[in-house]
């Protein structure tokens, strides 16, 4: 038998019992729209592929990661005893920055593209629940080093919850292990950042995949107002998928530039008696939310600025999640421009605010 | 045909060749750079997880292993203790004689014991028999003897060394 027959008869028993050929058929008849803001189709891609890495580098971590009192004396191993321990570590951190940055991107793309409005409600919504999901990933893994910075942001973050009436003090208690941040607190964000969060978010971005699959990428309105004739697209398999893979190679190169030239540092130790370190600021995708609740904390002092934050800020959010259901149809040209201005404006508050939160840090 | 005709094709020929050749030549290039980036990635992996086997790789270098207060063990006991990353024991036998040994079966690497009132050292494992003197394999499975440390007994300790 020759190696081509052989290989047939191979894939000839795999198609009978896996449907391989549909699948080949789907990818094939599968394609991808050409316009001039195709570019921005790459970026659920390259979020996927920043957290494929994180998955691999973050196993990598747990092979030499102890929680709980160790926490820290096993970082410092990890960055200064295990060789290239330091470039697997700052790769992780890193990956997890650009990966929240992709996901922003990709996130303000498809609102300005409209590409939630029907049937692609349920794509915009399981988004939002993976960029919360993303975010817990990352004030989680902040902790874990047990560091100095990570024990105040994390002091600090806890902090928050606790403006919420009533419940706020009991939430902030069990996500601490009590009623400061300890060695029990590193342990349970742990559990959360290996466990919880993964068995949350892989299933959801299964279904978040599935759905662009079922619905194809929305295309822009200048795109739709065309004739279908005049739309041009090309094969997914292979010319996009290559070109996808040519955008995963590019993240992989500045990921691996940022790691090793700005290598992660990790701080002193933690010690709850020490005062705060000067300059400490949260990371950067939560800089607006600090600086928002710190000026509206400015204007409305005490307690009932702190609730009109979180007023103001769950209602803004609100208003962002359900956008699909008030900016439905492709006619109604008032509301769509509304909603255009509001993402305009959403863009504006975050980077303004962000802006500030750096120059304002003493 | 005519000869510039001929020529003609020889010509086209030689282009296609070339044009072939240049194609093997790129896909060649791209491949070895495929692999170097798949080595240049794959090799701090590698590094990073052999990390503990190069800590006891450089563990093993150790030649001498001083046990203080070892002199006071008594006749027909057994002290265990770790000659670099594996252990070794040390035996007082009754009539005096001292003996250091590793305590790694040859089988598949479980630790052995002494057992004075049998006169043996024993593996549970798989029931391997060594002769608690000299190292050597008595019975069962075990297909090498133990090896034998050299022993210096004096007021502080005991100085346990490569033989």
């Amino acid at each position: 038998m020759t190696t081509k027959t052989m290989a047939t008869n191979v894939y000839g028993w795999m198609n009978e019992r896996l449907g391989l050929s549909e699948l080949a058929a789907f990818a094939r008849k599968k394609t991808v729209p050409v316009h001039a803001q195709s570019f921005w189709y790459y970026w659920g891609g390259i979020t996927l592929f920043l957290f494929m890495l994180q998955c691999f580098t973050g196993v990598l971590l747990l092979v030499y990661y102890r929680p709980g009192v160790e926490a820290y004396e096993s970082v410092r191993q990890i960055t200064f005893v295990m060789h290239f321990g330091w470039l697997i570590r700052s790769a992780h951190a890193w990956a997890a920055n650009l990966m929240l940055f992709a996901i922003l991107v990709h996130m303000f793309s498809v609102f300005f593209m409209k590409a939630y409005r029907k049937p692609r409600e349920f794509g915009w919504l399981s988004g939002m629940v993976l960029l919360a999901l993303a975010a817990c990933f990352g004030f989680s893994g902040y902790l874990l080093p047990m560091d100095e910075l990570s024990y105040f942001a994390t002091k600090v973050g806890l902090q928050i919850p606790v403006a919420i009436p009533w419940i706020g003090p009991v939430i902030a208690n069990i996500l601490r292990g009590g009623p400061d941040v300890t060695e029990f607190t590193v342990q349970r964000f742990f559990a959360l950042h290996v466990v919880v969060l993964p068995a949350l978010f892989i299933p959801l971005l299964a279904f978040h995949l599935w759905l662009v699959q079922r619905h194809g990428n929305a295309m822009p309105e200048s795109e739709e107002a065309k004739p279908a004739a005049e739309r041009k697209s090309m094969p997914f398999m292979p010319n996009f998928l290559r070109k996808d893979i040519a955008m995963w190679i590019i993240s992989l190169n500045v990921l691996a530039l940022l790691a090793s030239v700005f290598p992660w540092a990790l701080g002193k130790s933690y010690d709850s008696l020490a005062p705060a370190p000067m300059g400490i600021h949260p990371e950067w995708y939560f800089m607006s939310p600090f600086e928002m609740l710190k000026m509206l904390g400015s204007v409305l002092p005490g307690e009932a600025g702190e609730i009109a934050g979180m007023l103001l800020f769950t209602l803004g959010i609100v208003l962002w999640i359900l956008i699909p259901f008030y900016d439905t149809s492709k006619e109604s040209g008032r509301r769509g421009r509304a909603a255009h201005y509001f993402g305009l404006l959403a863009v504006f508050a975050l980077l303004a605010t962000t802006v500030i939160g750096y120059w304002t840090i003493r | 045909m005519s000869h510039s005709a001929i020529s003609e094709n020889i010509v086209e020929e030689h282009a296609e060749n070339g044009d072939v050749k240049a194609r093997r030549a790129f896909l060649a290039a791209a491949g070895a750079a495929g692999v170097c980036y798949a080595a240049a990635l794959a090799y701090p992996v590698y590094r990073y997880l052999a990390s503990p086997s190069e800590m006891a790789l450089s563990a093993s270098a150790v030649t001498e292993v001083t046990l203080k207060d070892a002199q006071k063990l008594p006749t027909g006991s057994v002290l265990m203790f770790k000659f670099g990353p594996s252990p070794a024991m040390l035996i007082h036998h009754e009539n005096g004689q001292w003996v250091a040994l590793t305590a790694v079966c040859t089988h598949l690497g479980c630790t052995v014991q002494y057992e004075p009132q049998m006169d043996r050292i024993h593996c549970a494992c798989h029931g391997g028999v060594y002769n608690p003197y000299t190292g050597a394999n008595v019975s069962g499975p075990p297909p090498k003897p133990l090896k034998l440390f050299k022993v210096a007994v004096n007021d502080a300790g005991v100085e346990v060394s490569r033989a």
